[in-house]
C-alpha cells in the first residue's frame, strides 16, 4: 500500500463526488431530513401531551376543579373543558368523533356530593381504539388520579411512593437521543453500499477498472481511498446530524472520542461490503438486487429506528447476526450509557468482520477479464 | 534489431467462438505494425492479451520478453495503452488526469508539455464528459504516454473520429515512431495502415491472411497494375486479336494488363496502331484497399460455399 497512490485517487474521488451536485446535496442535505422528519414525527408524540377533552356535568364544583387541575400536574394529560352547550352525556362521544378528539372524559353531576359522602361515581373515559396511545394515557392518568382521591377519601397512606420516572442511562434523555445514534448507524450503512454497489458494476462496464489496472495502482489501494472518502463523509454528517438534533430538538447526546472508532470502522466495513456485493455479480441490475438484499433487512433491523430490545425474541437473535447493530449499539454505549466495555466489544466485532469483509471484496473484484 | 512482441500459434476462445484460431508475427522494436481487419475479425481480443488485459487460451506471446498474463504489473510500467472507446472518470479534467497517472507512475512529466504534445492544451480544464470523441481519445493518448513507454497500443484510435482530429491522431503516431517507440495500431482504416504502418497484418475470423509491408501485401495479394484509356468495346476487341496480355472493358474503359514493365510501350503502341479514337491515358495501381476488400470477400465466399449443403 502505497499512500502517495491513495492520496491521488482520493483526490479523483473528491473532486468528482464535489463536481457532482445532486450527490453533494444529498449527502449533506440526508441527514438533515432524516433527523428532521424523525424528530418531528417522534418527539410530538414522545413528549407532547394528549389533550383530553373534559365534559363537566358538576357545575364546575371545587373537587371536580381540583380533579382537573391533578390530571393536568401528571403532564401526561391536558385537561380541556367543553364549553358548548349543546355537548350532552349521550352526543359526547359521537361530538367527540367528529371533531377528531382521540380522548374524553366525563365528570357526572353529583360528582363532589358523592365523593363527600363517600360515595361510588363513575368517570366515564372515552377512548378511540385507533388512536391507542393516546387512550393508553388518558386511561392512565385518570386511574392514577383517582387513586390518589380515593387513597385520600380513605385517609390512607401511600406507602409505595413513585418519585418523577427517570430514564435509562446516565442523563435525562429522550427518544432524539436514542434516533441520532441509529441514524448515523443508518447513513453509515445506506451511502457506501448503494453507491459502491453501483460503482462495482459500472466501473467495470465502463471499462474504468480496466484503465485502472494498467497503472500501478492496486486494488486494495483503491478501495482504501474510498473508505478514507466514506470515512470523511461520515464525520460530516454524523456532525450535521448531531448538530440538528440538538439544536432543532434539544437532544442531548454526548459527543465524545469514543465514537470515532465507530465512525472509522463502520464505513471501513460498509464500503468492502458494498463492492464485495458489486462484485460477485455479473451485471448491473443483479448487483443491485443483491445490494438491496443485504442493506435493506439491516436498514430497519439494527436498531435503526427502534430498539432492538423491544423486537421479538426471534427478531432480535435476526438483529445479532446484522452487522450494522453492533455499529448502533457501541455507538449508543458510548454516546448514551458511557459504557466503554461494551463498546468495545462492538468495536471488536465490527472490526474483525470489516477485515475479512475488505479481504473478501479485494478477492472477488477482479479488474481484468480472463 | 530486438523484437518488441513475438507470437506464437496464439489461440483464444470465448465458449465454443475460437475468436483467435492461431495467430504467429512478430514486431521489432522501434516500428509500427498495424493490424488491419474488420469488425469482429478479432483485434481488440488480440491486443488486450498483449496487454495483460485478457488471458489467452494457448500460445506463446512475449512483449518486451514478458508474459502479459503473469507479469502484467511489470509490463504496465513500460507500456502505455489506448483501450477502444476509451473512457475516464467523467467530472476529472484532462490535467488532473494527467497528474493522477503521474503519481501513480512516479514520473515527472509536465501535463501541460504532454497535453500540447496530444493537442489537448486548450481542454486541459474541461471536464471528461464535455470533451469530444476525438478529445477523449487525445486524453487517452496522453495518458498512455505518462509513464514514457516503449511500446504504445492504440486499438482503433480513430474510429468515429472526422477527418481533422484523425489527421491530429496520426501526427501522434507519427511522432511516437520518431522518438523511437514501437506501436501496436489496430484498425479498419485501409488508409490509415497504409500511411502509418511498417508492417502490416490483414486479420479475418481470427486468422491472419496477408501479412507484410503495404508493398509486400500488394504485389504478392494484388492483382497487376493496367494501362487504361478510355475508348469503345471495338478497342478492346482489336487489343485481344493483337496482344496476349488479358484485356479488359467496363464502362468505356479500356484496360490492359501490365504484367512485365517492359510490355508498355508496345502494348501503347497497339492502342494507337488500332486507328480507333481513345483518349485519357492512366495506369491503375492496385490499393491495399483492394487487396483488403478482395481477401476478405474471397475468404467469405469460401466460407459460404464450404457451408452450402453437398
Ligand atoms: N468477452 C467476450 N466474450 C465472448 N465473445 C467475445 C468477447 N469479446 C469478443 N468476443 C467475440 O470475439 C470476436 C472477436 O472480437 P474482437 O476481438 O472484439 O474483434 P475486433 O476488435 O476485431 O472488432 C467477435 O466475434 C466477438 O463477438
Ligand atoms: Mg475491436
Amino acid at each position: 500500500m502505497n499512500p502517495r497512490h491513495i492520496g491521488a485517487d482520493f483526490r479523483i474521488v473528491a473532486r468528482s463526488y464535489f463536481r457532482n451536485p445532486l450527490a453533494l446535496f444529498f449527502s449533506l442535505i440526508f441527514p438533515i431530513i432524516l433527523i428532521g422528519l424523525f424528530g418531528l414525527i417522534f418527539s410530538s408524540t414522545a413528549s407532547g401531551t394528549v389533550s383530553l377533552e373534559v365534559l363537566n356535568e358538576d357545575h364546575n364544583s371545587a373537587l371536580s376543579i381540583q380533579f382537573l387541575s391533578a390530571l393536568n400536574e401528571t403532564h401526561i394529560v391536558q385537561a380541556v373543558v367543553v364549553e358548548d352547550p349543546s355537548v350532552t352525556p349521550a352526543n359526547f362521544a359521537t361530538w367527540l368523533g367528529q371533531n377528531d378528539h382521540p380522548v374524553g372524559l366525563v365528570v357526572p353531576d353529583g360528582f363532589a356530593a358523592n365523593f363527600s359522602r363517600n360515595q361510588a361515581v363513575n368517570m366515564t373515559v372515552y377512548t378511540n381504539p385507533q388512536d391507542a396511545a393516546s387512550s393508553g394515557e388518558a386511561v392512565f392518568a385518570v386511574s392514577g388520579v383517582a387513586n390518589g382521591f380515593n387513597l385520600r377519601a380513605a385517609n390512607g397512606t401511600a406507602l409505595i411512593q413513585v418519585p418523577p420516572a427517570k430514564t435509562v442511562g446516565s442523563q435525562i434523555l429522550t427518544y432524539i437521543d436514542f434516533l441520532i445514534p441509529g441514524l448515523i448507524g443508518f447513513s453509515i450503512l445506506t451511502s457506501p453500499m448503494f453507491s459502491m454497489v453501483d460503482i462495482a458494476s459500472s466501473y467495470r462496464k465502463e471499462g474504468i477498472f480496466r484503465q485502472l489496472s494498467l497503472t500501478p495502482l492496486t486494488r486494495a489501494e483503491w478501495l482504501t481511498s474510498r473508505i478514507a472518502w466514506y470515512v470523511l463523509l461520515t464525520f460530516v454528517s454524523a456532525g450535521i446530524m448531531i448538530a440538528t438534533g440538538v439544536y432543532l430538538f434539544g437532544a442531548h447526546v454526548g459527543v465524545t472520542l469514543g465514537m470515532v472508532p465507530f465512525l472509522v470502522v463502520g464505513p471501513f466495513l460498509f464500503v468492502s461490503l458494498g463492492m464485495l456485493a458489486g462484485s460477485v455479480t455479473k451485471t448491473p441490475e443483479s448487483a443491485a438486487l443483491i445490494g438491496n438484499i443485504i442493506t435493506f433487512p439491516m436498514m430497519f433491523l439494527s436498531g435503526t429506528f427502534f430498539p432492538v430490545s423491544q423486537f421479538p425474541t426471534g427478531l432480535q437473535a435476526f438483529a445479532h447476526v446484522l452487522p450494522l447493530y453492533y455499529v448502533i449499539d457501541g455507538m449508543n454505549q458510548v454516546m448514551l450509557f458511557s459504557n466503554t466495555s461494551l463498546a468495545l466489544s462492538d468495536l471488536a466485532v465490527i472490526f474483525v468482520s470489516a477485515v475479512v469483509v475488505f479481504a473478501l471484496a479485494i478477492r472477488f473484484f477482479q479488474w481484468r477479464d480472463e | 534489431m530486438p523484437t518488441a512482441i513475438e507470437v506464437r500459434s496464439l489461440v483464444k476462445r470465448y465458449g465454443t467462438l475460437a475468436a483467435i484460431g492461431g495467430v504467429d508475427f512478430s514486431v521489432p522494436a522501434g516500428t509500427v505494425f498495424a493490424f488491419l481487419g474488420p469488425n469482429g475479425a478479432g483485434k481488440t481480443t488480440t491486443t488486450e492479451i498483449l496487454e495483460g488485459l485478457r488471458r489467452r487460451t494457448s500460445g506463446d506471446v512475449r512483449v518486451l520478453g514478458l508474459d502479459p498474463w503473469t507479469e502484467g504489473r511489470t509490463l504496465h510500467r513500460r507500456i502505455g495503452v489506448i483501450p477502444q472507446d476509451f473512457r475516464f472518470f467523467e467530472k476529472i479534467t484532462p490535467k488532473e488526469a494527467v497528474e493522477y497517472y503521474r503519481t501513480l507512475f512516479h514520473t515527472d512529466v509536465d501535463p501541460g508539455r504532454l497535453l500540447a504534445q496530444v493537442e489537448l492544451l486548450d481542454k486541459m480544464h474541461a471536464r471528461f464528459d464535455t470533451l469530444s470523441g476525438g478529445q477523449k481519445q487525445k486524453l487517452g493518448l496522453a495518458l498512455a504516454l505518462t509513464n514514457n513507454p516503449e511500446i504504445c497500443f492504440l486499438d482503433e484510435p480513430t474510429t468515429g473520429l472526422d477527418p481533422h482530429a484523425r489527421r491530429a491522431i496520426w501526427a501522434v503516431i507519427r511522432n511516437l515512431k520518431r522518438e523511437g517507440r514501437t506501436v501496436f495500431l489496430t484498425t479498419h482504416y485501409l488508409e490509415e495502415a497504409e500511411l502509418l504502418a511498417d508492417q502490416v497484418a490483414i486479420i479475418h475470423h481470427g486468422r491472419i491472411i496477408a501479412a507484410g509491408t503495404p508493398g509486400e501485401i500488394i504485389r504478392i495479394h494484388g492483382i497487376p497494375p493496367r494501362i487504361s484509356v478510355e475508348g469503345p468495346e471495338e478497342l478492346a476487341g482489336y487489343l485481344r486479336a493483337h496482344l496476349t496480355a488479358s484485356v479488359f472493358s467496363e464502362r468505356g474503359r479500356v484496360e490492359v494488363e501490365l504484367a512485365d514493365r517492359r510490355d508498355a510501350l508496345k502494348i501503347l503502341s497497339a492502342i494507337e496502331e488500332s486507328g480507333i479514337p481513345w483518349q485519357a491515358f492512366e495506369t491503375r495501381q492496385d490499393t491495399l484497399e483492394n487487396v483488403f476488400v478482395r481477401l476478405v470477400g474471397q475468404m467469405d465466399d469460401g466460407a459460404l460455399k464450404s457451408e452450402a449443403p453437398g
